[in-house]
């Protein structure tokens, strides 16, 4: 392929677009868990730049472009939580349990896990935040000596993880009405959850989004505490 | 859609001014989202002008983690390195704060809720 051409933002967002499209098609056609367009597209990806030897940094130009709606999305999703309000404050101190239990559980859980099965600690402390959104998380990994990077790559394989299975297992552990399952969604594994979360149901979908944001400030104030107690 | 975007993009760097003057550990993104909670709330915002560029958003919301997904290529020896450890931590985490936080939130819940997803 002529470097001229994947050099261009043109590539990463086209390659993108294009593979993404037809992950949807394939899961439409067979919709397994297993085939979830954003796990697909990711290693249809990784699989394409590796095959015919394009430069990540090639494929960034256009990727960054697409990485950067991220932002603005994160701010929409105040819209279905204004829209949803009445539930919301309806069920606001279950609500706050939730998310800070969530918190609280996956700081422990996965600092506990690599701790256990020979990690290191700054394995852990990469780990902590991988349930909140990638920039909080990166801001996160970065105050407290984890490895920013790996944090980025842990938090969309967790994302990715929980939009496949997230609300089937919800369902199979008895969780299955759409405050607690979206909360539980967006609490795990943040935009990827939230994104399933809203093809599922809509108030689910919008109490995700707000998991996001309150899940990214509790851990945004519980990491640093856990580093400064136990590292 | 355009005045969407351009509230959107507004509100998104007034959440990267506030963060920055005030020191908070918090993505501009996510201040920008209670701002915009707050200013529908206000009615300094309406529903209609927003409406648009956020639902576009929001409906292609997964397409735009795939970037950052792909950025794991340049880690594979870092993570290939750590292999069990990041695996078992990143996939028993996600099962535990899906449990904690759904048995949480459904505990303290009225349980009039009839609505099943």
């Amino acid at each position: 392929m002529s470097a001229e051409l994947t050099a261009s933002p043109l590539f990463g967002i086209g390659a993108t677009l294009l593979i993404y499209e037809l992950a949807t098609l394939l899961y439409r056609r067979w919709p397994l868990a297993l085939l979830n367009p954003v796990l697909v597209t990711i290693v249809g990806l990784i699989g394409l730049l590796q095959a015919v030897h394009i430069p990540y940094d090639s494929y960034r130009r256009g990727g960054d472009m697409i990485l950067f709606l991220l932002g603005p999305a994160v701010v929409a999703l105040g819209l279905p939580l204004y829209q949803r309000r009445q539930e919301v404050l309806a069920r606001l101190v279950p609500i706050l349990c939730g998310v800070s239990a969530g918190a609280v559980a996956s700081i422990v859980s996965a600092c506990g896990l690599v701790l256990l099965f020979g990690g290191g600690t700054e394995l852990a402390l990469s780990l902590a935040p991988k349930s909140v959104t990638t920039p909080i998380a990166i801001g996160i990994a970065q105050k407290t000596g984890g490895i920013p990077a790996l944090t980025a790559s842990v938090v969309v394989m967790t994302g990715c993880l929980g939009a496949i299975i997230g609300p089937e297992f919800c369902r199979l552990i008895g969780v299955r009405d759409p405050v607690s399952m979206g909360l539980a969604m967006g609490t795990a594994s943040h935009g990827l959850g939230t994104g399933r979360m809203l093809e599922i149901h809509l108030l689910g979908g919008a109490i995700a989004g707000l998991a996001i944001g309150l899940n990214g400030i509790i851990t945004a104030l519980l990491v640093p505490l856990f580093d400064w107690l136990f590292f | 859609m355009i005045r969407g975007w351009a509230i959107l993009l507004l509100l998104q760097g007034l959440g990267e001014l506030l963060a920055q003057a005030l020191h908070l550990p918090l993505p501009g993104s996510v201040i920008g989202m209670i701002l915009l909670l707050l200013g529908l709330r206000a009615g300094l915002i309406r529903v209609e002008w927003v409406k648009d560029a956020a639902e576009l958003l929001l409906s292609h919301l997964s397409l735009l983690f795939v970037p950052a997904g792909v950025g794991v290529m340049l880690y594979f020896d870092l993570i290939a390195g750590q292999w069990w450890p990041l695996t078992i931590a990143t996939v028993g985490s996600t099962f535990v704060v899906l449990a904690v936080t759904g048995w949480t939130t459904k505990l303290l819940s009225p349980p009039e809720n009839n609505d099943v997803c």
